[in-house]
């Protein structure tokens, strides 16, 4: 699963739908994660008191938006609810993979516990599939200490072909590099090559029998590999997205004004 | 847009798309995730190292021992057991002290020379709060029927609720809290997702079901937890199976009057504990079974995969579990079962003393269910008692007493001595082994309370469900129960 595509325009329009305003920021990073891996410690060191909190869009589901600087760029970070995946149908989950999905963030910072990687890694992995502008942050390392575990952030990086960076939230130990990786992707300094665990040979062909079907169904659909993944685990909610045409609106409404021929993906 | 989507629709993509997934087999959803998690497993062993050698800590010692493949579920109804048993043997005599104080004749005599072997008791102590009220009444020169109604009907009624629940809940609730805060409720989850997956269900089934323990309309609305709507809904409908606090005391004093009467004193409540297990184990049973029923028919689809975390043992604060069993839990349940039994009580005073045609109501009405009662190795008073009970399953007992004692009120003297209701019951009133078991069974398999379909209706926003809810328990009650008095009265 690594045919994973570059959206060069800044997300503006693609956020907008998702009731985000970019005025005065030039990314969007989404923080995504396991509940109790220090989300919230994570947002608050980075954005310090820019931020605000309010609703995802006809949802009871809280969100927080924050702002950062590095390197002369403005950021807005937005965070995503805390998930152990984004495949089964909470509302949570789909929050969190429709905004990674349609709204196309510069880079999706996933969270990770380091005395649980294992488990943690299944979020990152799913995450993957869906974009390769990630940063693996590896948090709780002071916890993991503790408990006598070390984290080899390269070997690491290089496994999983993003950046890998290992953080301490509450103190904020290694948040320089964390910056730097989140820089480097969204500039495209870094180049990412995400490794997710190869499908099944017979699973990849009928992917590829069913692409090109949903591009022609739903056009300028963010990521139909991913889509055809979703219909053949018989995800219920990407079925019925797809019947109501939802891609196609999310799509149309990010494409204003409207282009006479939608790119092809 | 319109023009390129003009040669396929979205439901003939849909359709190609089962047809590739019927090609690619059943099996690889789970090989699929197991690729996943391999992968996971082999990235995480490349980064991580355990610097300070291998430290196996207490709480993953205990873990492999209580989530063992061997151990896990005998640990788990051991558990059981031995709460249910603290519950049976320590619930006697707060119940008893209660009604004296409460309901019967002599105050708390009786239960004074009973267990302290006060013999001479002041006599304010041999008062019952219900010969208060009908000297009062009397002094007042109230008519029969007023005293009758509300001191024989309404307050009857809550007194009984009150002494019968009050004493296992108040012992039941504690223990089950700290099981909950020590952290063993994800445990049981785990050592019961297999069961569940076979059956077409969510593991965390086995969480909404421990809630429905305290109450079932408190497991249904548990079973927000459940993400995917089949497995919500499966979960919604077969919460029933599982004995609420209601169902509790009644399941306990069948077991203990009927099954384990015939023993030794000192084994009665151990005996009555196992009843009580076994009944939850055939609950349990219940819930597989139309689990995998439903998943199988009306609500066709593969279980969902779900991260379950193991959260650390913690030590349980007493603070918190005390306010949680007995404030959140115990009054809770307690107030709602108050706020039924006052007007059920009414009702049966009312079925009992108002006559039509030389007859009783409660006497026209058990006569015309009592056919079908005696097809289900019941009577007719039996299922009365049950229709009577739909706004909650506490008043089962005391409405089915009252209606066969004909007094028009209920009696309480069956806590102090069991072996006189059995003789009543068994002697005067044809009842049999047979009856008694299929009651214990009906307790289990009948419909939800009012309480309950209410919640399953909001929670679910659908008439049908909840229907289905209501209706198939009361079924596979009437099937059982039928089946098994076919075959008992064919074997004797």
């Amino acid at each position: 699963m690594t045919a994973h595509q570059q959206h060069p325009t800044p997300p503006t329009e693609s956020v907008a739908g998702l009731g985000i305003s970019l005025t005065g920021h030039d990314k969007v990073v989404a923080l995504a994660g396991n509940p109790n891996t220090g989300k919230s410690t994570v947002f608050n060191r980075l954005t310090g008191l820019r931020q605000h909190t309010g609703n995802w869009p006809g949802k009871t589901v809280a969100r927080a938006e924050g702002s950062f600087a590095h390197r002369g760029l403005r950021y807005k970070l937005v965070d995503l609810p805390g998930t152990y995946s984004l495949l089964s149908a909470s509302i949570d989950e789909e929050i969190a993979r429709d905004f990674i999905l349609f709204g196309r963030p510069n880079c999706v910072l996933v969270l990770t516990d380091a005395t649980a990687l294992e488990r943690n890694l299944n979020l990152v992995f799913q995450v993957l599939e869906i974009t390769d502008r990630v940063v693996v942050c590896v948090n709780l390392m002071d916890e993991a200490a503790r408990k006598g575990l070390t984290v080899n952030a390269e070997q690491l990086s290089a496994d999983l072909g993003v950046p890998a960076v290992c953080t301490t939230a509450r103190t904020g130990a290694g948040f320089d590099d964390l910056l730097d990786a989140i820089d480097g992707v969204v500039t495209g300094r870094i180049e990412t090559s995400p490794h997710c665990p190869p499908p099944p040979p017979e699973l990849r062909q009928a992917v590829e029998q069913l692409t090109p079907l949903i591009e022609q169904v739903a056009p300028g659909v963010p990521n139909g590999r991913w889509i055809a993944y979703r219909l053949l685990e018989g995800d219920h909610r990407v079925r019925q997205a797809l019947l109501a045409c939802e891609f196609g609106q999310v799509v149309a409404q990010q494409a204003a004004p409207p282009s006479p021929d939608p790119t092809p993906i | 847009m319109s023009d390129r989507s003009s040669n396929m629709t979205a439901n003939e993509v849909l359709a190609r798309a089962d047809q590739l997934q019927r090609g690619l087999g059943e099996q690889f959803h789970d090989r699929l995730v197991e690729s996943l998690y391999l992968e996971a497993q082999r990235v995480a062993a490349r980064a991580v190292r355990t610097v300070a050698g291998r430290r196996s800590t207490l709480d993953s010692r205990i873990d492999r021992l209580v989530t063992s493949r061997v151990f896990g579920l005998p640990i788990m109804l051991l558990m059981l057991a031995v709460v249910f048993w603290i519950t049976v043997s320590g619930a006697n005599v707060p119940s008893a002290f209660i009604a004296g104080v409460l309901i019967e004749q002599g105050g708390l005599g009786g239960w004074l020379e009973k267990y302290l072997g006060i013999t001479a008791p002041p006599a304010l102590l041999c008062t019952s709060v219900y010969d208060l009220l009908h000297y009062g009444f009397a002094a007042a020169h109230a008519p029969w029927w007023l005293s009758g109604f509300i001191v024989d009907g309404v307050y009857l009624a809550l007194a009984w609720v009150i002494s019968v629940m009050l004493p296992p809940m108040a012992i039941f609730f504690p223990l089950w809290t700290i099981l909950e805060d020590l952290g063993y409720l994800p445990r049981v989850a785990f050592n019961l997702d297999w069961l569940f997956k076979k059956a077409g269900a969510h593991g965390k089934q086995s969480l909404t079901m421990a809630m429905g323990f305290g109450c079932n309309a408190a497991g249904v609305i548990a079973c927000r937890i459940i993400d995917s709507p089949r497995e919500r809904l499966i979960a919604i409908i077969t919460n029933n199976f599982m004995i609420c606090n209601g169902r509790f005391p009644t399941m306990i004093m069948l077991a203990s009057v009927f099954v384990a009467a015939a023993f030794p004193p000192y084994m009665i409540s151990l005996i009555a504990a196992g009843a009580v297990v076994g009944i939850v184990l055939l609950g349990i049973v219940f819930t597989l079974a139309v689990s995998w029923g439903l998943s199988h028919t009306v609500l066709k689809g593969e279980p969902s995969a779900f991260t379950l975390e193991l959260p650390p043992y913690r030590r349980p604060s007493i603070l918190r579990i005390l306010r949680t069993s007995l404030i959140d839990r115990t009054l809770f349940v307690l107030r709602r079962a108050i706020v039924i039994a006052a007007p059920a009580g009414a009702v049966i005073w009312l079925i009992g003393n108002v006559h039509i045609g030389g007859a009783s109501v409660a006497h026209h009405v058990a006569t015309f269910l009592n056919p079908l009662g005696h097809l289900m190795g019941l009577d007719g008073i039996i299922l009365l008692a049950y229709v009577v009970a739909i706004p909650a399953n506490e008043i089962v007992v005391p409405t089915m007493l009252m209606l066969y004692l004909s007094r028009g009120m209920m009696t309480e003297d069956i806590l102090e001595t069991p072996t006189v209701l059995r003789d009543l019951l068994f002697g005067q009133h044809g009842w049999s082994l047979l009856t008694a078991v299929n009651l214990m069974l009906f307790s289990l398999l009948h419909n939800p309370c009012g309480t309950t379909i209410l919640t399953i209706w909001k929670e679910t926003r659908s008439r049908k469900w909840m229907l289905l809810a209501t209706l198939l328990p009361v079924a596979l009650g009437v099937l059982v129960t039928t089946a098994v008095a076919a075959v008992v009265r064919a074997l004797w």
